[in-house]
């Protein structure tokens, strides 16, 4: 969670003078900016917001035009300059200066944000381990080499020659291990003369991050036409993980090289008061922040058009998955392709035609901006990001482990065997789940958003629902960066919204057979039943304390075992209390009329749909 | 129009600045580095890494044929030699003493860049490739298949609805740029595949009859590499959509002229749509476009023609007849700022702008 290290001086900022912030975040499309301000009771509050296309590509070619026009817009909604009339930002000279502001940050993923190539020698332990610290530093990752990965060495090289990452990251090895596998991976990365993105007078950085003993030799293999650094062993030992030297590496060469050619960056560099943050890097620091803080586990997912990227942290462990062709516009075929028309259909409880919804999906796919004008393309498309949202969770889940290998060495095979393998992420701990991207975010009914979220997670226990106001987590992360302390009150009190708690038994439901009961007290009082299958919202004022208290049937389990009854005190969010008896792992009804009529009974319960 | 060629690599630009160039011929070439075999001697002779070195009969730079003795191992007292051939020709790029590897590089590719347009070179970029100027006749696609191909343009209906069936495509197309109409069916394609056409051009296709011509459903909308016999642009989208009239008559008027057409289509940041270009004499009309154009806010007006590009109205097209500046609630019960669109046949639909777009011409 450290903070990159500087590529330029950066000066010391005394934080008690601190009044006004401008953030930007550079997004692919959109460049979007907000006013954070000082309160007279001495908080930070987000006042402000904008938003101007990106201008990364011709005909501008510079992206600090989509700010200026970005921070304009803010400025002229606050009724304040930020901008002088040479297109740069205003400091504030004094406390009583009318124009200006007092710190400016920024966030980038333009341009396709930051890719990488990463390799390892084995697949499962250091190469996973280099492609924890490529992703957890907001990269996406193209490619992972090992060598056991079962392609043969050429296949491995032609697959490098393919690809035009902006930088490459080899792993391999623990300290004093073996040299010979690290030094034959470098040998595969020598010769395959990765291109890079931008330009051909670009020497493609490598960082290597492996077994110290083999630096020297790749060293040697890593010359010409690269531009080598060398951090400590990001796997020093198989029970250790020492992500961060490499994750601040990529992130100083993401500042020094793929900033610097991207258009416009330099300038952005210079204007910015803390060193630019790739995106989702931002977003992982906040959240392990508020993980941290809170002492919860916490899972936040951003859904965009053309990835989905899933953010945790268990018992402390930071994880970042993107799944790189799950999206709702420009991937919305390929998440129809990859969990089939069936799966989708199931969340629908209207009548559609498949070929006609075939149609549909590729005309959105080629027409990527457009958004659903009825009712039945909107239960279309959110089924769609449902399924979305389960296959990047899986993804998640399945990269998302404890270190693999880390137990008695006996052989090679046997270590992949070991029990260090589970995921990390356990549904039942989960605490917190956080929502953040056009689908959910817009959705016509919070209620859906909550809805979209249950069906996909499939959360257990008692889990609190919220979602990013503005997606504005990626300014906060780099806010954090700086000034921790007007990052977190303005995470609390703007960014998220806290839409109230889903409480789900877990056990496999035999449709119609009683499940839990529940009693609220404090501020509801009400109780009641449900029956397997079934789902109830209970209403709850915003912000109100109310303790849950529920009784499970045997076979059924809210956290404290079996059968066994569990009372929790809960603030309620802005919706309410979302009771779930669907069982875990859920399963609908196999019958087609029977799940459509199971489909609208939980969109009545929980008023996602007027049905 | 300017149109700029260049090679994936540096290499040798063929053209130079004022000469005249045809759509096939090449302006630029380069040669790729050819693919790497790592060679596994150490494994090959049962040598410990660090003996590879002595054992080898070649060096870096080395010239080696497939089948070559390039290693031999001394043996226990001269005897139980053995020794190593190389399993593929190349050029011996490095030795490893680490790992006992050799890195041969096969054959550099040649790779070639087409003019694609009629024209005059007006930039050289060195070792890179040139810019044409030319004036065409220019229509844009939404979504296509295939990469760049050449031919006359013909046609197989009369109306711009005309779905195009197998039945209506006859060995006279072959070598042809075909301009269907309406929807073509994944017969026809693979009928013209069989007589040699090389494209089509039509309005809409069913996905379903995508995924039969493709061997897949497609996931992301990054084309151009698909190898399927012929390049297919569809103008419209997905569905049983007609050819606006304004594209299909452009096309009418260049019946029978050389055609350059590129399906590659990539939507994305940086959106690439697939084209077709006619080259036209300075005495014709200068440049003509018929293209959708994504619709910016502030760039509508009232009378504008436009298409709705969402169902429920999908392929409609219209005339604005309203742009209310208050956001309204549409049915989804999603809030978005719309536009009154008096659509052919009569009636007026109110729509998000976000699903319209401006018919250019």
């Amino acid at each position: 969670m450290s903070a990159p290290s500087q590529t330029r001086a950066y000066p010391s900022i005394d934080l008690r003078a601190v009044r006004i912030i401008l953030a930007t975040d550079c997004g692919s499309t959109t460049t979007k900016a907000v006013l954070i301000e000082r309160q007279s009771d001495g908080t930070y509050s987000q006042t402000q917001r904008g938003e101007a296309p990106t201008t990364v590509e011709e005909p501008f070619a510079d992206v600090t035009i989509g700010v200026i026009n970005a921070l304009t817009e803010v400025g002229e909604l606050a009724g304040r300059e930020f901008i002088d009339a040479d297109g740069r930002i205003i400091r504030r000279s004094n406390e009583n200066d009318p124009r200006g502001c007092d710190l400016y940050i920024s966030t980038s993923s333009a341009g396709g944000g930051l890719q990488m190539v990463v390799a390892g020698v084995v697949a499962q332990m250091t190469a996973a381990s280099a492609k924890r610290a490529a992703l957890g530093a907001g990269a996406i990752v193209m490619e992972t080499i090992a060598a056991n990965d079962r392609r043969r060495p050429h296949e491995q090289i032609q697959r490098i020659r393919e690809l035009r990452p902006d930088m490459v990251l080899i792993s391999g090895g623990t300290d004093g291990g073996n040299v010979q596998q690290v030094v034959q991976i470098a040998e595969l990365i020598a010769p395959a003369k990765p291109r890079p993105r931008f330009g051909s007078d670009y020497a493609m950085p490598v960082i290597f991050a492996g077994n110290r003993d083999a630096a020297p030799r790749v060293e040697e293999i890593i010359a010409k036409g690269f531009d080598l650094s060398i951090v400590e062993n990001l796997r020093p030992t198989l029970e250790l993980e020492n992500l961060d030297p490499a994750r601040d590496r990529i992130h100083d060469v993401f500042l020094e090289h793929v900033m610097a050619h991207a258009p416009g960056y330099e300038k952005l560099i210079a204007m910015s008061d803390a060193p630019i943050m790739p995106t989702p890097g931002a977003v992982g620091d906040i959240l392990q922040r508020i993980a941290a803080r809170d002492k919860v586990n916490a899972v936040c997912v951003d859904i965009g058009g053309a990835t989905t990227d899933v953010f945790s942290v268990f018992d402390g462990a930071f994880n970042r998955t993107v799944s790189a062709n799950l999206g709702m516009s420009y991937s919305i075929s390929n998440v129809c392709a990859e969990a089939g028309m069936d799966q989708i259909l199931r969340w629908v409880h209207l009548e559609m035609e498949e070929r006609e919804l075939r149609n549909r999906v590729k005309n959105k796919m080629i027409r990527p901006t457009t958004i659903p004008e009825s009712i039945d393309a909107l239960v279309f498309e959110q089924a769609v990001a449902r399924e979305a949202l389960r296959l990047a969770y899986a993804q998640h889940k399945e990269f998302a482990t404890k270190l693999k290998g880390v137990q008695k060495q006996r052989t090679v095979g046997d270590l992949f065997e070991q029990g260090g393998g589970d995921t990390l992420v356990d549904d039942m701990s989960l605490g917190l789940l956080v929502a953040s991207g056009g689908v959910l975010s817009h959705a016509p009914r919070l209620e859906q958003t909550a809805a979209m979220l249950i069906d996909s997670f499939e959360p257990r226990g008692f889990t609190e629902l919220a979602k990013d106001s503005i997606f504005m987590m990626p300014h906060l992360g780099v806010l954090a960066s700086v000034h921790p302390q007007a990052a977190m009150e303005v995470f609390e009190r703007d960014c998220l919204v806290r839409l109230g708690w889903c409480v789900a038994a877990s056990g496999e439901a035999r449709w119609g057979k009683p499940c839990f009961q529940f009693k609220l007290s404090g501020a509801v009082q009400q109780s009641g039943s449900l029956a397997c299958g079934d789902v109830a919202l209970v209403r709850v004022p915003h912000g109100a304390e109310v303790e849950i208290t529920v009784e499970p049937e045997k076979g059924f389990d809210f956290g404290a075992g079996s059968g066994k009854p569990m009372t929790r005190r809960v603030k309620g969010g802005v919706l309410g209390i979302f009771f779930d008896a669907r069982g875990r792992a859920l399963a609908l009804p196999s019958n087609a009329a029977d799940r459509r009529l199971a489909v609208a009974s939980w969109a009545r319960a929980w008023e996602t749909f007027s049905l | 129009m300017r149109v700029r060629r260049v090679l994936p690599v540096a290499g040798e630009v063929l053209a130079s600045v004022g000469e005249r160039v045809t759509a096939k011929q090449p302006i630029a070439r380069a040669l790729l580095d050819g693919d790497i075999t790592p060679i596994h001697v150490a494994n090959g002779l049962g040598l410990n890494a660090v003996e590879v070195p002595s054992a080898l009969l070649v060096q870096v730079g080395d010239r080696i044929e497939k089948g070559q003795v390039i290693a031999r191992s001394k043996g226990i007292f001269g005897f139980g030699k053995k020794e190593f051939a190389a399993p593929e020709s190349g050029t011996i790029e490095s030795i490893s003493g680490t790992t006992g590897q050799l890195m041969v590089r096969g054959a550099a590719l040649p790779v070639e860049v087409l003019a694609f347009v009629d024209g005059e070179v007006v930039a050289v970029h060195d070792g890179e490739g040139v810019t044409i100027q030319c004036d065409v006749a220019l229509v844009q696609g939404i979504f296509g298949i295939g990469g760049e191909a050449f031919g006359d343009i013909r046609f197989a209906g009369t109306r711009a609805s005309d779905t195009l069936e197998a039945a209506s495509i006859h060995a006279a197309f072959k070598g042809a740029v075909l301009v269907g109409g309406g929807r073509v069916t994944a017969e026809a394609v693979a009928r013209a595949r069989e007589v040699g056409v090389s494209a089509i051009i039509t309005g809409g296709i069913d996905d379903a009859d995508l995924k039969d011509i493709l061997g897949y459903d497609l996931g992301v909308a990054i084309t151009g590499s698909e190898r399927i016999g012929l390049t297919l642009v569809i103008t419209e989208g997905f569905g049983d959509i007609a050819m606006a009239q304004r594209t299909y008559e452009l096309l009418r008027s260049l019946e029978g002229r050389a055609a350059s057409v590129n399906g590659a289509t990539q939507i994305r940041a940086g959106v690439m749509r697939p084209e077709i270009i006619v080259a036209r004499s300075t005495d014709e009309v200068h440049v003509q476009f018929a293209r959708a154009a994504s619709t910016e806010a502030g760039a509508l007006e009232v009378g504008t023609s436009v298409r709705l590009i969402r169902d429920p109205n999908f392929g409609r097209i219209g005339a604005v007849e309203a742009l209310p500046t208050e956001a309204a609630i549409l049915g989804s019960g999603s809030k978005a700022r719309v536009v009154r669109v008096k659509i052919e046949g009569g009636a007026s639909v109110v729509v998000p702008r976000a699903n319209v777009e401006l018919i250019e011409a």
